[in-house]
């Protein structure tokens, strides 16, 4: 792989410039590879933002949750082009992590599609040169040309911390490079150094490999070596930490007293053992209350949006199956899963923020110990709080968590959080069964059952998680060691990139499995067609069309068409339960109904646990549906709640008791059976299980 | 010629760090972030539970859990003679 690429290389610099910079760019192959390594908060991503504008795309690796990123660098003049690969923060190495293992596997040249990269650019931060140069020791020793670019030099210099660069240039033999990222300072340099690096492929000498005359030998046995030889890791880092601090000896001049910064001024309010928790749970009620609540504006601006445009393409098609597809699969599904993008776009707002200021180490840290008595990461409670809005957004935040067996946890635990697609379901039932009913004389029934919906959710999770830590995920307590960053302002660019490269990995990759599933649940409601009731309804349809655009002429013919109107809804109302109790839903009603039947559910309650897969609130639309009192009725209708409390049974008992009410709360709780979740649970852990 | 573990320091101490003793992935994520025999640490605080810990460490601040802190042999600087390295080397 070593040699094709320097061929590559050979060839390019003779061949035509401009056939080149053509073939570069669309084709990756002949472009020189170059991987961006660095640890986490130095800067990394400020820099692959201005290296490559927007030209970057965000997938996965195959077959783990770890992102890979990439983007095209075109630097002198256009002339020339990099592929970038940005490998994921890094502290090490030695390959604790996923995050680890994969980056390593990039810089060996191990994985498919991905080129060993011809060059590495070391992002180091200034502020931070002891721990931050530890990772470059490691990227040396791995012999593809390094160049330092090193960060936030302001910073150090504000921190009376003068750097060398020249010195530390020397000492590493590598080139180091300045920059400032948001300025583009020091990126034509940069760009210089890495090509001249690349170019110069010959295994060279670095400071640390000849500082280190055991690391030639230990070296390649090192980067395969497992965990088990302890003693032989910890020499190693000890040796590498020896060797930095020599250079750091040498190359700065350290500030010669021991000043608070202002970071540390800021944490004492911060993570303050009281004031620090107030704020906490400020900031975390703030983002709760914008997800549950604010994101509803834009939301049911999306769905009425969806409405109307089925209610056109509806008028201005003609009746028939492709129509009710496109209105009722296609579209509403589309509008099923976009309804989301709200509560993701808002909710990864936040979550940018909180981690790009620094605050997420600390709520991690104010939090740790609680949340560890449940056995997850102090990181784990904004994805649980964020699920009682919706599970989606929780699963997709639960990216911050760095260990793959806590995140799966965390994703495993999060549906069981009372989303808010639930409560019309709780509304439905406490409202039909229990209303008015009160406790003691003065507290409400319904509102004692939905807290305790809450709290029975959050008591299973508990136990579901306790029991998968001690099983399936069992792993040795998380390290909690973790950096505390100094504050820093967020760099709003940065934030909105990653906000709507999360949106459309959404909407790319769980987006359409929804819309998949939402059509497939459509036709099972829809077929077979009964010809009779199809044609009955165009006709009814039709006539509701002509009295609707005769519209409130006069007061005598509208009470006429009001009437008709009615009658035909009936009529229509009907027809449609018909269809569904017909459909294959309904025959897999009947086929479901056995197991169901010791929940004490019968086949049309079946029917609509089928139909809430879609989305838990439209059980309350397709009982509406099933019990004839027309689809348009809401959880608050109290002709549906006295449908509900008439219905019987096939063998003409009550189908619903207060019993059967809890029952389905108890299992609207208990159930993951939205597929929206399961697919972005599917996504995110990459598998079945 | 004090020792005693980074976990019963008291808050603003400082001390060197002796060894880190213990054999998991923790030890070697502790010395990966530059918490290696010889290096000077100062704890700054704890969590609002008693626990985590908060310490600085190579100029940088480092959040660990007592338990992982427990496994960090210091010695008080109050009482250090000497450079430890050539003990922590052997």
């Amino acid at each position: 792989m070593i040699s094709d690429s320097t061929i590559t290389a050979e060839t390019r610099r003779t061949a035509d410039k401009k056939t080149y910079k053509k073939s570069a760019i669309r084709n990756p192959q002949s472009a020189i590879t170059v991987a961006l390594a660095g640890n986490p908060n130095a800067g990394k991503t400020t820099l692959f933002n201005a290296l490559t504008g927007m030209r970057q795309k965000v997938a996965n690796y195959p077959g783990v949750t770890v992102e890979r990123k990439e983007g095209f660098w075109r630097f002198s003049g256009n002339q020339n082009a990099a592929r970038i690969i940005d490998l994921p923060g890094l502290y090490s190495l030695d390959a604790t992590s996923l995050d680890e293992q994969i980056a390593r596997d990039v810089l060996t040249g191990r994985l498919k599609n991905v080129p060993q990269p011809d060059a590495i650019i070391a992002v180091v931060d200034a502020t931070n040169l002891e721990r931050n140069l530890y990772l470059v020791t490691q990227l040396l020793e791995y012999k593809i040309p390094v160049v330092i670019a090193l960060t936030m030099i302001d910073v150090a210099e504000k921190q009376n911390l003068l750097i060398d660069t020249k010195k530390l240039s020397e000492l590493l033999q590598i080139p180091v490079v300045e920059v400032k990222a948001t300025q583009k300072k020091g990126i034509d340099e940069l760009a210089e150094k890495v090509l001249q690096a690349a170019r110069n492929k010959t295994p060279k000498q670095n400071g640390w490999l000849s500082a280190d005359d055991s690391a030639e030998v230990l070296n390649e046995s090192f980067i395969h070596l497992s965990l088990q030889d302890n003693a032989e890791i910890n020499k190693k880092i000890f040796a590498r930490y020896n060797f930095i601090s020599d250079v750091y000896q040498e190359s700065v001049k350290p500030k010669q007293t021991y000043e608070t910064s202002l970071s540390e001024k800021i944490d004492r309010v911060l993570t303050h053992k009281f004031f620090g928790l107030v704020i906490l749970i400020a900031i975390l009620l703030l983002v709760f209350q914008t997800i549950f609540s604010w994101a509803n504006l834009p939301m049911d601006l999306l769905e009425q949006g969806f409405g109307a445009l089925g209610d056109f393409v509806r008028t201005s098609m003609p009746e028939g199956i492709l129509t009710d597809l496109l209105v009722d699969g296609v579209i509403a599904g589309v509008g099923g899963v976009l309804v989301f993008l709200p509560q993701i776009l808002l909710l990864f707002f936040f979550l940018s923020i909180l981690e790009d200021t620094g605050y997420m180490s600390r709520a991690a840290f104010l939090l740790d110990r609680l949340m560890r008595g449940v056995g997850l990461h102090g990181k784990a409670f904004l994805p649980l709080l964020s699920s009682f809005a919706c599970a989606i957004p929780g699963i997709m935040a639960t990216r911050t968590i760095e260990s793959p067996k806590d995140r799966i946890a965390t994703i495993m635990i999060a549906p069981f959080m009372s989303c808010s697609a639930r409560l019309p379901v709780y509304t439905l039932m406490i409202a039909t069964f229990f209303a008015g009913q009160t406790i003691f004389g003065f507290v409400s029934l319904g509102a004692v059952l939905i807290l305790a919906m809450y709290a029975l959710g959050i008591f299973v999770a508990v136990v579901v998680g306790w029991i998968l830590k001690r099983t399936l995920l069992k792993a040795p307590p998380p390290p909690f060691v973790m950096e505390l960053p100094p504050y820093r302002m967020p760099n709003f660019k940065a934030v909105f990139l990653n906000v709507f490269q999360r949106a459309g990995m959404f909407v790319k990759r769980a987006g359409t499995v929804i819309l998949a599933i939402s059509i497939i649940l459509w036709a099972l409601m829809y077929f077979p067609r009964n010809a009779e009731v199809s044609s009955l309804k165009s006709q009814a349809s039709s006539e509701n069309q002509f009295l609707e655009n005769r519209g409130d002429e006069t007061a005598i013919e509208n009470s006429n068409s009001e009437n008709l109107e009615s009658e035909d809804l009936g009529v229509e109302i009907k027809k449609e339960s018909e269809q569904l109790k017909n459909s294959y839903a309904g025959k897999l009603g009947h086929f479901i109904e056995p197991v169901i039947q010791p929940l004490g559910f019968d086949w049309k309650i079946g029917v609509a646990l089928i139909a809430s897969f879609a989305a838990r609130e439209v059980l309350v639309s397709t009982l509406s549906i099933i019990y004839n009192v027309g689809k348009d009725e809401n959880e608050e209708s109290e002709t549906l709640m006295q449908a509900v409390r008439d219905a019987k049974k096939d063998d003409g008992t009550r189908a619903w008791t207060p019993l059967t009410a809890l029952t389905l709360m108890v299992f609207f709780v208990l159930a993951i059976q939205c597929m929206s979740t399961v697919a972005v649970v599917r996504r995110e852990t990459n598998s079945w299980t | 010629m004090k020792k005693t573990t980074l976990t019963n320091l008291t808050v603003g101490e400082k001390a060197t760090v002796v060894s880190v003793n213990g054999k998991n992935a923790i030890t070697k994520r502790l010395m990966e972030m530059g918490v290696v025999p010889g290096v000077s640490v100062r704890v700054i605080k704890s969590a609002p539970f008693g626990d985590p810990l908060e310490i600085r460490v190579r100029g940088y601040h480092l959040a660990m859990r007592k338990s992982e802190a427990d496994a960090i042999v210091v010695q008080s600087s109050k009482f250090k003679v000497q450079s430890s390295e050539s003990e922590a080397k052997s």
